[in-house]
């Protein structure tokens, strides 16, 4: 009666719905807002960029809670929710550090500049794609999963330190700030916030099917196991 | 309570199940051959005994307590594939860090002490790089029993033995078990386990097929188990 | 407590014992360090202003790169005869057994380290002598960051595929804040400008990682181990 799966998918499809519907009317927006006053069109990036950047930070502090959840029931439900959230979250932070690096194309004629957030975004890439990484080296599923949990732990206590120095870093050498010279005006905010609601949205979507796609290939994999046995 | 206690183990590599609702019992002063084909999990379900791995479902208990216990693990001695002593190392040497780790009392006595019931004084200094196989396991054995555990966990311990080191073994066995100590070994030997054994146990598949005592047809005849029980 | 810290000193005297006797990772860390140092100097000019200006942060990469040939030997050491096994069957916690091989590769990584710098002061005209304590201060803060990390990521990498490549892989982007820290404090040291208000944060900063990861990998080496 109460189809607990069919339900999930419906839920999903409406997530998914909301998010092209949500984006949609915001794209139309924003292309109507006033362009900014000192640095033209392209500022409107930041309507993507920043969003992308708070999504992926969600996403890896999901990953840690995840992880730490794995350690202590040893479900591989949470593996697989940390797996996929990295994934996406790792995508969201290549989305930041594209549109913030063609931002500074535009503006500074330099298609990288090491702004602090910028290099803080890029180590923390690499900090989570090395993640993956692990997770690739390991055949054991189970090891993999608790190796990977581990991982995710030291990976996300490093992102607030790595945040910190690189700040410091650019304290002490300053360079130019990104967005700095560009204003925001109050009346964006509410087109912001929709935005960001949508990269959430998004996020939530795509975590759920990986999530899916893992667990299936876990049942796969311990069928072809079972196979080969007999 | 009985020495080993292995109460509906299931181990699971991802979600495969390897071993399957096992469970079985050794007394104090028994000995447990388990006997199985390649694959059949003895490894696998001595290495949980043992405390390596974990089971994904039920618990071992050694003397009553879980094998990763600190006080446990120095009832328990294992011997498994490898040697599990140093190449660089002296004889001497690999006993006493052992014994040390053990929190024995007299670090180096013992380790002499075993040196000589395995044979092996008059290589006591010689770094086991340079010893020959059949000098290299008696050391393994030697530091299997050095800490006098009391439940001896050995898997596949006569495979590739030369026969003085077979001999050593087997009295070393005969010994511990005189004093009461349990063991549990998994072995391809049928012949030289089935003489030791009290009980003998069938892994077939992650599954226990059979387990009971151990009977003169079964020493007459070491395949008669896997006819009976196991599969082809 | 002294039980544990008896374990630690046992573990820790091994490793340093089995390593002289071989000295595999040593030599090839100090020959490795030695060739890193040279072909720096080919790529910057050794006697220029700007590459003594920047040479306390290339003397980092070095120790990094070439402390990676001992951090990885220390649980690949355990790995011929099984020896990590009868190591993890024994009543000694994961906690004393990483701890006694951080000491150990601890002692290896400042041994490598020191035998550099005097080797990187004549290659690269540098006085490293001015500010020496406050320089060894650095040095011991620094390369503990590295064992630390590169000690747990040897455990983890131990058993798996591609561990030579893993472990670099694994460490290095962790690493970065404390290698930043060790090398803006070094460059500065060098440069003859004291630990002051602006330098002390990294300095704050090296100790807080240090600290942090110390007790991270404490507290999680046994699930590794054990699983």
């Amino acid at each position: 009666m109460f189809d607990k799966s069919r339900w999930r998918d419906y839920l999903l499809h409406l997530f998914g719905a909301a998010v092209i519907v949500i984006l949609a009317r915001d794209i139309n927006l924003i292309a109507r807002l006033p362009q900014d006053v000192n640095q033209g069109a392209i500022f409107k990036i930041i309507f993507f960029h920043v969003p992308m950047a708070v999504t992926a930070m969600t996403a890896a502090a999901v990953a840690f809670v995840a992880s730490v959840l794995f350690l202590i029931t040893r479900d591989f439900r949470y593996d697989a929710l940390a797996v996929a959230v990295t994934e996406v979250g790792l995508a969201f932070l290549a989305g930041n550090l594209i549109t913030g690096s063609i931002w500074g194309h535009i503006i500074w004629g330099q298609w990288w500049a090491w702004d602090a957030r910028l290099t803080s975004a890029l180590v923390c890439w690499i900090l989570y794609a090395s993640y993956l990484m692990l997770r690739r080296a390991v055949e054991e599923p189970t090891q993999r999963a608790t190796f990977a949990a581990v991982w995710s732990i030291f990976s996300f206590i490093d992102v607030p330190i790595v945040i910190f120095s690189i700040k410091w870093w650019r304290t002490q050498h300053p360079q130019p700030v990104f967005w700095g010279g560009g204003s925001f005006p109050h009346d964006w905010l509410v087109v912001f916030l929709w935005n960001m609601l949508a990269m959430v949205l998004l996020a939530i979507v795509m975590t759920t099917v990986r999530v899916r796609q893992e667990n299936a290939q876990r049942e796969l994999d311990s069928l072809r196991r079972t196979a080969h046995a007999m | 309570m009985s020495a080993v206690a292995v109460d509906g183990v299931w181990k699971f590599y991802g979600d495969y199940p390897a071993l399957r609702d096992v469970r079985l019992d050794a007394a104090a002063g028994a000995c447990l051959a388990l006997i199985g084909r390649n694959g059949a999990g003895k490894t696998t379900l001595l290495r949980i005994m043992a405390g390596f791995s974990r089971p994904g479902r039920g618990e071992v208990r050694i003397c009553g307590t879980a094998p990763r216990d600190t006080a446990t693990r120095r009832r328990i001695g294992f011997l498994g594939h490898g040697i599990s002593v140093y190449d660089e190392l002296s004889a001497i040497e690999n006993l006493t860090l052992f014994a040390r780790l053990y929190g024995l009392q007299e670090p180096r006595q013992a380790a002499a002490e075993w040196l000589e019931r395995t044979g092996l004084e008059r290589v006591a200094n010689g770094l086991v790089r340079e010893f020959s196989r059949g000098m290299r396991q008696r050391l393994a054995v030697a530091r299997a029993f050095l800490h006098n555990p009391s439940v001896l966990l050995l898997d596949e311990p006569f495979t590739a033995l030369d026969d003085r080191a077979i001999a050593v073994l087997q009295r070393l066995l005969r010994e511990a078990l005189a004093e009461g100590k349990t063991v549990v070994m998994s072995t391809h030997q049928l012949r030289e386990a089935l003489e030791l054994a009290t009980d003998v146990a069938l892994l077939n598949r992650g599954r226990v097929a059979f387990a009971g005592p151990r009977t003169a047809e079964m020493v007459a005849d070491p395949g008669f188990l896997y006819a009976r029980y196991g599969e082809g | 407590m002294t039980g544990f810290l008896r374990q630690v000193a046992v573990i820790a005297a091994k490793d340093l014992r089995a390593e002289l006797r071989t000295k595999e990772a040593i030599n090839g860390s100090l020959a490795f360090s030695l060739v890193i140092l040279l072909l720096f100097s080919f790529a910057f000019d050794p006697t220029g202003d700007t590459t003594r200006e920047i040479s306390g942060g290339l003397l980092w990469i070095v120790f990094a790169f070439a402390g990676t040939l001992i951090l990885n030997r220390s649980f690949a050491r355990e790995l011929p005869n099984d020896c990590l096994d009868a190591l993890i069957a024994a009543p000694i916690s994961g906690a004393a057994l990483f701890l006694g091989k951080a000491i150990a590769n601890y002692v290896l990584l400042l041994a490598m380290e020191l035998i550099s710098l005097p080797v990187f002061g004549i290659f690269y005209n540098v006085r490293w002598t001015g500010q020496f304590p406050e320089l060894m201060l650095v040095l011991l803060l620094g390369t503990w960051a590295l064992t630390v990390l590169g000690t747990m990521t040897s455990a983890l990498t131990v058993n798996i595929r591609l561990r030579e490549v893993m472990l670099p892989l694994l460490t290095y982007p962790v690493l970065v804040p404390a290698l930043m820290g060790a090398m803006q404090l070094t460059m500065a040291l060098i440069a003859g400008k004291p630990i002051d208000a602006d330098n002390v944060m990294w300095l704050k900063m090296l100790i807080g990682f240090d600290v942090i990861y110390t007790a991270v990998s404490l507290v999680l080496v046994e699930t590794v181990l054990v699983g």
